[in-house]
């Protein structure tokens, strides 16, 4: 094989324990038989059994799942939209702005969009009597605003990539354009789509910050439950939801990664003399 | 064959002219720049018409503006007396077929060819006949369940075709049909197309950039400069008698002569020209204005003679030598090289196998008859 020089080598894995190290440590003491957390007892899954009789972290568990699912599925459909404006719509009045504000939350410090959609809600509460408290829904909107910049940048690098006169076809065959969507274009643009979602899911799966501002009483997601429970101290307990949680996220990246590159592949042939 | 059915269509077209197409002072203008600037055109009934021109010459703006993907600036579109300006690409009985095809990548053939057919509520049965005789038409019946990345260029121009064709369009419209497609299957299938449109009857405008494919392909040609229409003709037209100086150097080679006129009579007229030994005879009366005495005067290579012996004939030859010799089997071009530094091309059609050739270096004259060449408006 090709020898890399020992420079690289090196760089790239101090990298990588960089990277990763806190990770593979909070794993391995999540198997921590110990009741102290800095002091290893030996391996055990006790910890993980644990969990499931903690009923306030399941509840949150669930919670958080909840609103992941809402949110990835509003941000694919309001991301989708977007991105479709943003590629298939040639020339209308402020074009640049639109995509320019579609994607400004992704540059946005979750401390400002949590504060001023917090402000939003109690301005809402007061003249219009909705929403009455905060809680779920409200997460939900919040989560949905941003998830949805990642959603159309995902969603409109696909739609720039693909063949319009694909598109063309349908409508010039008798295809209403509304129908073309649907059949046409949302079928050629289904992988990012899928992707999208796997990504706004987990986004919405691990925010806490925007969580932290617009919730209400009751309504704690489940790293609003982690956090809290650290500032009385590091449990056992933490780490191994914790390495559930990575476990979860790294699956659904990996998924959508898989669902990308086997697009592309499938992609490179049909109609590539294009 | 096809000339054949060709000038069979002509002469009918002739007897009996049917204006289905036409294109009335259209324009399109995208922010300042003119695409196309007021064309207008006639196309008739089961006609193959080509719009041939070079990149930007607007060609494809108006394909596009037929199809209905580009709303004109101006003008106004009639396809059987029905004026289609208004409508919408999805409510025109228009069809295209693509450049690149633009096959649906997640359906099969069948469901390809489908399509169309499913978006006018035909039955099940109705559709499933329909497909089955497409697919005979263009000989793919046995790749119906293949998807198109399954197919080779080919194949996909016909499934291409046989989708447009499903719905039986009142108008066909090519985009650059054989762009996509070696230039050895390219010829075949040139052939094969016309065939198949011939037979469904359809009128049909294709766009091109090779003036081989319009002149096989087509009955009539339009060549395209610059937005607007240069010339329409039939190929033999266009090609023998052009319309300008643009379009005698856009179709074919020619070699362009420029000189003075100065007997214009009914039946000759006489054109001095500084770069050749004798002055050029013109079998016909040239009805030009009086005032501009310069004139053009465009003569394609492969009516040039060229010989070691001088001609004895009192005008149409110069003198020079064999300055470049060009063998592409079939013919020969020899750039001669005339006294006065003109360079002319001439075709030698390489009719022997192994004959005696002139050869570089060689002192020649170039001749040609007194109607082998045609006069341009300067």
């Amino acid at each position: 094989m090709n020898r890399r020089p020992a420079f690289s080598t090196a760089m790239l894995w101090l990298g990588l324990v960089f990277l990763y190290l806190p990770m593979v440590i909070l794993v391995i003491y999540s198997f921590n038989a110990s009741r102290l957390v800095t002091v290893w007892g030996g391996w055990s899954i006790h910890w993980y059994i644990g969990l499931l009789d903690n009923t306030g972290l399941m509840s949150a568990v669930k919670r958080s799942l909840q609103i992941a699912f809402f949110t990835a599925t509003a941000a694919v459909a309001l991301g989708t939209l977007a991105a479709f404006a943003m590629t298939r719509i040639k020339r209308f009045r402020g074009r640049t702005l639109f995509s320019g504000l579609v994607t400004a939350p992704l540059v946005m410090p979750e401390v400002i969009t949590g504060l001023s959609l917090l402000l939003l809600f109690v301005a809402m509460a007061q003249a219009v009597g909705w929403p009455a408290e905060r809680g779920m829904v409200t997460i939900w909107i919040a989560h949905t605003t941003f998830a949805t910049s990642y959603v159309a940048i995902v969603v409109s690098s696909r739609l720039g990539e693909i063949d319009q006169s694909v598109e063309e076809a349908a409508l010039d065959l008798g295809c209403p354009p509304w129908k073309t969507f649907l059949q046409i274009t949302v079928p050629m643009i289904a992988p990012s789509i899928a992707a999208g979602w796997l990504l706004a899911f987990s986004l919405s799966l691990d925010d806490l910050v925007l969580a932290s501002f617009v919730s209400g009483p009751g309504a704690t997601t489940l790293p609003m439950e982690v956090f809290s429970s650290v500032r009385l101290g590091v449990k056992p307990e933490i780490n191994a939801i914790a390495s559930v949680i990575l476990l979860a996220v790294a699956l659904c990246t990996l998924l959508a990664w898989l669902i990308v590159r086997s697009a592309d592949r499938r992609a490179r042939n049909p109609n590539a003399s294009s | 064959m096809v000339g054949a059915a060709g000038a069979m269509k002509q002469a009918m077209a002739k007897a009996k002219p049917d204006e289905f197409v036409k294109i009335e002072r259209i324009s399109k203008r995208f922010d300042d720049a003119l695409a196309v600037d007021d064309v207008s055109l006639t196309v008739n009934r089961g006609e193959i018409f080509a719009l041939l021109g070079g990149s930007g010459s607007g060609k494809s703006t108006l394909l596009r503006m037929l199809a209905g993907f580009e709303r004109p600036s101006e003008g106004r579109v009639l396809l059987d007396g029905q004026d289609l300006t208004d409508l919408p690409p999805h409510q025109r009985p228009i069809n295209m077929m693509f450049q690149s095809y633009a096959l649906f990548p997640h359906m099969t053939v069948e469901q390809n060819i489908a399509f169309g057919l499913k978006q006018d509520r035909m039955s099940k049965a109705e559709i499933k006949d329909r497909v089955a005789e497409m697919l005979k038409l263009v000989r793919m019946s046995e790749y119906a369940r293949r998807k198109p990345h399954q197919l080779s260029g080919g194949q996909r121009q016909r499934v291409a075709l046989a989708r447009s064709l499903a719905k039986s369009p009142k108008l066909l419209l090519l985009d650059e049909p054989m762009g996509a497609l070696d230039k050895k299957l390219r010829s075949q299938m040139q052939l094969e197309l016309v065939e198949i449109i011939e037979r469904v009857g359809v009128t049909c405008i294709m766009v091109t950039h090779d003036q081989e494919e319009a002149m096989t392909m087509a009955q009539r040609i339009a060549i395209m400069h610059q937005g607007w229409i240069a010339q329409v003709g039939t190929p033999m037209d266009i090609y023998e008698s052009p319309a300008s100086r643009h379009v005698a150097e856009f179709v074919g080679s020619v070699n362009i002569f420029e000189g003075e006129l100065t007997v214009d009579m009914e039946d000759h007229a006489i054109i001095e020209c500084p770069k050749l030994d004798r002055p050029i005879y013109i079998g016909h009366g040239i009805s030009t204005r009086a005032e501009d005495r310069h004139t053009i005067f465009a003569l394609r290579p492969e009516k040039v003679w060229v010989s070691p012996d001088k001609p004895d004939q009192e005008y149409n030859w110069a003198h020079g030598e064999v300055h470049d010799i060009a063998y592409l089997g079939g013919h020969s071009v020899y750039y001669i090289k005339l006294d006065s530094g003109l360079i002319v091309q001439a075709f030698f059609a390489n009719s022997e196998r192994r004959m005696p050739r002139m050869t570089w270096d060689d002192k020649v004259y170039i001749s040609w008859e007194n109607d082998s060449g045609v006069v341009l408006p300067s």
